[in-house]
């Protein structure tokens, strides 16, 4: 199989506006663990190892408050439940790869990486460069990750609190977000998802996220049932 | 919690989130997605992103903040008009945190 080089090029400049939003939380994720009394060798191998932000700081809050380990893992697998879904929808495009390299996919999913690769794939038919474009977007978003992460644990509680720069993770998403609003099944699905992660924010566990995923998803695909014909906005 | 637990716990987060991120991907490529599965899908980046981010405008310690003293909605709002007329990453996080910090300083 030849290397596509220039769909590995496009993945690379896709991710490049993306780091601005991964760098800040990942230092953000860096701080919050040390700051939990994670000695800095176990948070950098958290950070190898389970490679996922919003779990790991999940869980330097939960250690802070002597949470027990078996709930935390547990607490892991909800946050993380959606690399389940994600896994599920990349499969439609790499089902066909050697088994070595959807192990190698399997690990470097993250949020972003997979925002970038489904708006990209939603416009393209057939297997060309998919593979190429995941690594050229998910390999340098793993290294900023890690390298932010790192220099989170090394400056600890040293960045000022007042740049406010944790916002740029929500930020991030939402750039995500908007651009898949194109018809209004997505809007359903969106918008019904707001709505249950914030009505059902008293769960414990972070559910709501998981519970809100389902009923935006309910929402969609009632909405597409409703209409003939989907009409863009 | 003593180092040993520490890497217990660590050793059941990786193996918990590598097999969730696995899971589908594994599975041999004439075993079908079901189709029901294969409609929902479509709807999981949106539902679950908006899922992730909604919180961090609309609550305040877990409890509904609506108002224009939310600084962080006023944001969110900003950013979402943002990323609606241009469509780029870069330009949606400085238009968000460019807000963020001008309505702090307003309000």
């Amino acid at each position: 199989m030849a290397f596509d080089r220039s769909a590995y090029a496009e993945g690379l400049r896709a991710a490049l506006p993306v780091l601005l939003g991964i760098v800040p939380f990942g230092v953000i994720t860096g701080v919050a663990m040390v700051a939990s009394g994670i000695a800095p060798l176990t948070a950098m191998a958290m950070s190898i190892f389970v490679f996922a932000g919003a779990s790991m700081v999940a869980t330097a809050q939960l250690l802070s408050q002597g949470t027990p380990a078996a709930l935390i893992v547990l607490t892991t697998l909800f946050i993380n439940m959606r690399f389940m879904m994600y896994s599920a929808s990349l499969r439609l495009h790499f089902a066909r790869l050697p088994l070595r390299w959807r192990l190698a996919i399997a690990y470097l999913q993250a949020d972003n990486v997979y925002g970038l690769t489904l708006a990209r794939f939603a416009d393209r038919s057939g297997d060309r460069g998919k593979l190429e474009f995941f690594l050229g977007a998910g390999i340098p978003i793993w290294i900023a990750w890690q390298a932010a992460v790192l220099a989170g644990i090394l400056i600890g509680a040293g960045v000022p609190a007042s740049w406010r720069l944790e916002f740029a993770a929500p930020l991030a998403f939402i750039a995500m977000t908007v651009p898949l609003l194109r018809d209004r099944a997505m809007v359903a699905a969106a918008l019904a998802a707001g709505i249950t992660v914030v009505a059902a924010s008293g769960l414990p566990l972070r559910l709501n996220v998981i519970l809100a995923a389902i009923v935006g998803i309910a929402a969609g695909m009632l909405m597409e049932k409703a209409q003939a014909r989907l009409r863009p906005l | 919690m003593t180092p040993g637990t520490i890497w217990l716990t660590l050793a059941g987060m990786a193996v918990v989130t590598y097999l969730l991120r696995a899971s589908f991907l594994l599975l041999p490529e004439n075993v079908a997605t079901p189709p029901l599965l294969r409609r929902a899908l479509r709807y999981v980046p949106a539902a679950v992103l908006t899922a992730i981010w909604a919180p961090e405008l609309l609550l305040q310690n877990q409890v509904l903040y609506l108002g224009l003293e939310n600084e962080r909605l006023l944001a969110g709002l900003v950013a979402i008009a943002a990323a609606w007329r241009w469509r780029l990453t870069s330009v949606t996080i400085a238009a968000g945190l460019a807000a963020l910090h001008f309505f702090d300083w307003l309000i």
